[in-house]
């Protein structure tokens, strides 16, 4: 990370348009830092608010009346939501590992300088980006073709990987120094075990930003879901789980399903509210810790789309 | 200019390295066959999902019957286009995508430039760090969680600013069912969303902006607006040209997650909200019409397959490093 360069004439005479736009920026920044986090805590103080004083005044920024009683209708019957968190957490680590590896060995072999094929391989990648048969398609060979309706492979194998991943991949290998390919070739080794054994402990920070990028797009994940998970899927992906939560008074009733309630009486807005909050609440924790790699992805990516 | 140096370089010692003509290409590789291995698997995976789809974009052209199946549904030619060109859905979908990216690219990149020159003035460093994770926060959740988040705040009955309006004495609009509030939502909560992450962007960009030159400004007695007027802005020229026409690029394709969560299948508001990828979807997943999904999906990448040529074609043209090939 580059230093920066704020900072560095404090001790010159501020002016009146310094002062100016020092005070709009602590105000400016401040407000809109605060604009992007107020919806995750109304959604935090609904879903611990009582359902009839919900009806009564509506969502606010601290419960009303604070009411555990949604969180007890879900984790009385935890099935739904234990299956939603095992199936994200096996695609998010399976899919992570299996596209980093993949990601990282195209990107290490399409930088060499010395491999003739590397432009025309970058551009058969590349143009997968530019041109796209479109979503119909894509649908028919997924289900027709290779019979992966209701298979959890239809969401694992298309989330594996994107050209725009392999060129961040491509553009981070190539800041290691050619001369540590040269000195395994020196020892004899091949590429494959150039890569492993002398590369890959070298680019940790890539591996950890595009691992996160791959990652999320599989925590994230709702979309092929959607498109190919049905309903005798039992056990759906997290967000695909909360979208249908979210979307179906028949799914928001089955979450609670063997607990006697009868549906009117089921306390339907801080239901969504406390599963938003039980599928998302650890990605969120998890959120500071990650951030900077996804910063310094950014940066990389650029630089050089 | 260093960077352009070493590269005629390197390209130099490649052609040398390397050979001429097709004869060197076939024993290069044979050489680094470890190399093509590597690469092997990326390259089944996007003929198994990039490129064995695009034949099948022959379905534009049928009256696709799903249980005959492809060679069994009748072949009608340009007829689903002409359908949709004479409905004059397309023209809808169009302008509504065009519209919306257009907000999207220009009020974004305003935001994200005012927002990183602010940053960039700030002093105390906790308070930038902490700043810039709260920005950041709302890029990495999940659409249907942002739909959620905007149902809490503006929903008729308990939103959250429906009630502040009401405790106002104000009357609040039934905003689910009224179109012409959309645009308006649909950009805010896509600025909400993005803003913070390219702020990140250009931040970075603000920051290598070489030091001694601000200082010998400030020296020299330019004062905050001119420091940004003569020398921040004309710094990230170069990058907000790029980004733009990148941007551009891109203007005949939509944020399918965003406005699918946000409207979903509430018909009221679909002629300020439907774009080219929430009409493919539900021609496809409710109506089953994949013969109009299927076309509306090509007309959209051949046409933007053109205006991605051409905004490439204009980048290599004004900054030749930064062009994509």
């Amino acid at each position: 990370m580059k230093k920066t360069n704020a900072g560095k004439y404090h001790h010159l005479k501020l002016d009146w348009s310094d002062r100016t736009i020092r005070g709009f920026t602590y105000v400016f920044v401040g407000i809109f830092a605060i604009v992007c986090i107020i919806p995750f805590w109304l959604i935090v103080s609904s879903s611990f608010s009582d359902e009839n004083a919900i009806r009564r005044t509506g969502f606010a920024l601290w419960p009303p009346e604070i009411s555990l009683r949604s969180y007890n209708l879900i984790l009385q019957n935890p099935d739904l939501l234990i299956g939603s968190y095992i199936v994200t957490i096996l695609l998010t680590v399976i899919g992570t590992l299996i596209g980093l590896f993949v990601i990282s060995m195209t990107g290490y072999a399409l930088q060499r300088k010395d491999f003739q094929l590397r432009n025309k391989i970058s551009f058969f990648i590349y143009f997968t980006s530019l041109f796209t048969a479109g979503l119909v398609p894509f649908y028919y060979v997924i289900v027709k073709i290779y019979g992966l309706k209701d298979s959890y492979f239809a969401v694992l194998l298309p989330l594996l990987m994107n050209p725009w991943l392999i060129i961040l991949m491509k553009n981070f290998v190539k800041a290691i120094p050619h001369e540590i390919t040269e000195s395994g070739k020196i020892d004899g080794a091949g590429d494959f075990t150039i890569f492993y054994k002398l590369i890959v402990p070298s680019m940790t920070p890539a591996l950890a930003t595009i691992g996160l990028f791959v990652a999320l797009g599989y925590w994230n994940e709702w979309y092929f879901s959607s498109l190919f998970l049905t309903t005798i899927v039992k056990y759906r992906p997290l967000q695909y789980h909360l979208y249908n939560i979210v979307n179906t008074v028949a799914s928001l009733k089955n979450s609670v399903a063997s607990t006697n309630v009868v549906i009117q009486d089921l306390p339907a807005e801080t239901l969504k509210m406390a599963t938003a909050v039980l599928a998302t609440g650890p990605i969120i924790f998890a959120y500071p810790f990650v951030q900077k790699y996804f910063v310094a992805g950014l940066t990389v990516g650029a630089v050089k789309g | 200019m260093q960077k352009a140096l070493f590269r005629k370089r390197n390209s130099a010692a490649d052609s040398l390295a390397a050979g001429h003509g097709k004869h060197s290409l076939w024993k290069n590789t044979r050489q680094n066959k470890t190399l093509l291995f590597m690469c092997l698997p990326a390259i089944l995976f996007f003929i198994a999902f990039s490129y064995i789809p695009m034949p099948y974009s022959y379905i534009a052209f049928t009256k696709f019957n799903y249980i005959k199946g492809i060679f069994g549904s009748p072949f009608v030619g340009f007829k689903n286009f002409a359908f949709l060109f004479r409905s004059g859905q397309l023209t809808l979908l169009l302008r509504n995508t065009i519209l919306f990216n257009l907000a999207f690219i220009l009020l974004g990149n305003f935001f994200q430039i005012a927002f990183a020159i602010l940053l960039n003035e700030v002093q105390s460093k906790r308070f930038k760090k902490i700043a810039q994770s709260m920005m950041f926060l709302p890029y990495f959740i999940s659409p249907v969680l942002v739909s959620l988040l905007v149902y809490n705040l503006i929903n008729y009955d308990y939103g959250f600013i429906s009630s502040l309006v009401r405790s106002w004495g104000g009357a609040m609009p039934k905003l689910y069912s009224q179109p012409s509030a959309w645009p308006f939502i649909i950009v805010a909560v896509n600025l909400w969303q993005t803003t913070g992450y390219g702020t990140v962007i250009y931040f970075a960009a603000i920051t290598s902006i070489d030091e001694s030159m601000i200082e010998a400004a400030t020296v020299d007695g330019a004062n905050g607006f001119q420091r940004i007027r003569y020398i921040m802005l004309p710094s990230l020229k170069p990058t907000v040209v790029i980004l733009l026409l990148f941007a551009m690029g891109g203007i005949i394709r939509g944020n399918f997650g965003l406005f699918y969560n946000l409207v979903g299948n509430n018909s009221v508001l679909f002629s300020t909200t439907d774009i080219i990828e929430t009409y493919v979807y539900r021609a496809l997943m409710n109506n089953f019409n994949f013969s109009q999904g299927s076309a509306v999906g090509l007309f959209q990448s051949v046409v933007g397959f053109g205006i991605v040529m051409v905004a490439n074609t204009v980048v290599r043209h004004i900054e030749p490093d930064y062009a994509l090939f």
